[in-house]
């Protein structure tokens, strides 16, 4: 593969599940905000929306594993180089757990996981309150610090593409794979 | 490419500029979402906090209805409702359930005869997977008209201003007939004789898709003996669970379970109206309950008797209530849950109920 950009289909991934994650957090904190009808929706569609995000994840990290990335700019200071690796790690790992997280936590409270089109989710974890507990803490304080996870590399994204113009904000925000940018070298 | 400098030239200050403005437009979308920035809007915790009573929640329990104790039993299924619901609970059979007796109150040691409203939550699981929970009271309809109304009154019931009650009535005329009811309605010494209501509507779906809004019941089959509150103050401040108890020991008591129909013109979405007594209703069959447990280990403590918890064949109709009970009991729930260490395992039991 052309090594300076993401590959099309780790492109559409990346977009269509930055739409679903950024949906699903301020879905979260909307519902969690309200007493009105439009939390019954909320809810259905944070729990639907959950699950296909986990599932885009997995295939994403497939994909992620098979593909790799674009070499980042050689001249990238290496703090620089070190948080994006690391954010990199961070955001595939709450995409796969913060799902996991919200599932095992309905699951310690025996809620019934219903998602729009009537599908139920088995029981993947035992009634327990001590666990409900530690998996509704984790799922909500884990979920402003995904959001402070995207709004940083939201901001990175953009100095990269405004400030640094060094090709890794194309190496995303591409649309047409005709569109080549320069190589970095 | 334009090689990055270590000083930012002015473009790359307008960018920053930029960058600041599209993260801080970001975080300040997200903080209203939250609430954060509506200190107006009633949020689950809000509505949880103000049912707290003056000396703060009593920790372990559930928020209201808190005094409470556990049954399990089945659910006979006539087929008479699968004309009004396509749920399999309907269909004719039997199906495991589970529910808790309970008084309306913040406060689990309150005195049975200080409680004017009584409930009982359940759950009935059918084969299929699916769950239908309930969470219905005894008086036959609610207090008040929205749940804004319901956070009012409990301000007013909370606040220290002499009028406020006064206030809250001027403004809520609807709570006046639930005043005359807990004035003159008879008292019971049972929870086997006293007749639970959903008060909410709820839309009934069969098997051929149309729709009914429905209210349901669960009326005694147990002789109803009639009392007053100083009777039954008489009978002690734990009379309810221990007569529970031994009275399903000695033999399992029944509810007849009334699916109420409404007519096209009848308000659903307020459950402080009452439909017309002539109403057609479906009886869908019987509630057993076949033993009580302590809600101390007992199988109903851990459960949340939300309201939109619902089977197939059965969703929410334009009332406003069930989505804002889903909301405050979650969050009810929550918190309970995560203070075990607070609940009493250590008590003696008033009962002497055997798990």
């Amino acid at each position: 593969m052309s090594s300076d950009r993401f590959n099309p289909v780790q492109r559409l991934l990346h977009w269509v599940m930055a739409i679903c994650i950024l949906s699903m957090l301020f879905i979260g904190v909307g519902f969690a905000s309200t007493i009105t009808p439009k939390y019954i929706p909320l809810v259905a569609t944070h729990k639907t929306l959950g699950m296909a995000i986990l599932v885009l994840a997995l295939i994403r990290l497939g994909v992620r594993l098979r593909y790799g990335a674009p070499p980042l700019p050689a001249d990238l200071p290496e703090p620089m180089r070190l948080a994006a690796i690391l954010s990199h790690y961070l955001l595939y790992a709450l995409m796969i757990a913060m799902p996991l997280l919200g599932w095992g936590m309905l699951s310690a409270a025996d809620y019934p996981v219903v998602l729009y089109g009537n599908i139920r989710l088995p029981q993947i974890l035992p009634l327990n309150d001590t666990l409900h507990t530690v998996l509704w803490n984790a799922h909500f304080y884990l979920a402003f610090a995904f959001y402070a996870l995207i709004l940083l590399h939201i901001a990175a994204a953009l100095f990269h593409g405004l400030v640094r113009r060094d090709g890794v904000f194309e190496s995303m925000a591409g649309v047409s794979p005709a569109t080549k940018v320069a190589p970095a070298e | 490419m334009a090689r990055p400098s270590l000083l930012p030239d002015n473009r790359s200050l307008g960018s920053l500029v930029l960058i600041a403005a599209v993260i801080a437009v970001a975080a300040g979308a997200f903080a209203y979402t939250a609430g954060w920035l509506s200190p107006g809007r009633i949020t689950p915790d809000k509505l949880v906090a103000a049912l707290a009573p003056p000396g703060g929640p009593a920790l372990g329990y559930r928020r209201n209805h808190a005094k409470g104790i556990c049954f399990t039993g089945e659910f006979e299924a006539n087929n008479n409702g699968t004309e009004l619901s396509a749920a399999q609970v309907f269909a004719r059979g039997q199906y495991p359930a589970l529910g808790r007796f309970n008084l309306g109150t913040a406060d689990p040691n309150a005195p049975d005869s200080t409680v004017r409203v009584r409930g009982m939550g359940l759950q009935i699981t059918t084969p299929n997977g699916e769950v239908w929970r309930a969470a219905m009271i005894d008086p036959p309809f609610f207090p008040v008209s929205t749940p804004q109304a319901f956070y009012d009154l409990l301000e007013a019931l909370g606040s220290k201003a002499p009028d406020a009650m006064k206030v809250f009535i001027a403004a809520h005329p609807e709570f006046a007939a639930f005043g005359a009811w807990a004035q003159s309605a008879p008292w019971t010494a049972s929870f086997a004789e006293d007749r639970f209501n959903s008060l909410d509507a709820f839309i009934f779906v069969n098997p051929s898709g149309v729709e009914h809004a429905v209210r349901w019941s669960l009326l005694p089959q147990a002789q109803v003996i009639p009392m007053t509150q100083s009777d039954l103050a008489k009978l002690g401040p734990d009379h309810l669970e221990p007569e529970i108890t031994e009275r399903v020991a000695k033999a399992p008591q029944r509810w007849t379970m009334i699916l109420t129909v409404a007519d096209p013109a009848d308000p659903t979405s307020d459950p402080s109206k009452a439909w017309p007594a002539n109403r057609r209703t479906v009886t869908a069959g019987t509630l057993v309950v076949q033993r009580i447990e302590n809600e101390r280990d007992g199988p109903c403590r851990d459960i949340n008797f939300d309201p939109t918890v619902l089977p197939t064949g059965i969703h929410v109709s334009d009332d406003p209530f069930p989505a804002a009970r889903s909301a405050a009991y979650a969050h009810s729930y929550d918190l309970r849950t995560a203070e075990v260490r607070d609940y009493p395992y250590h008590l003696a039991t008033s009962t002497g109920a055997k798990p």
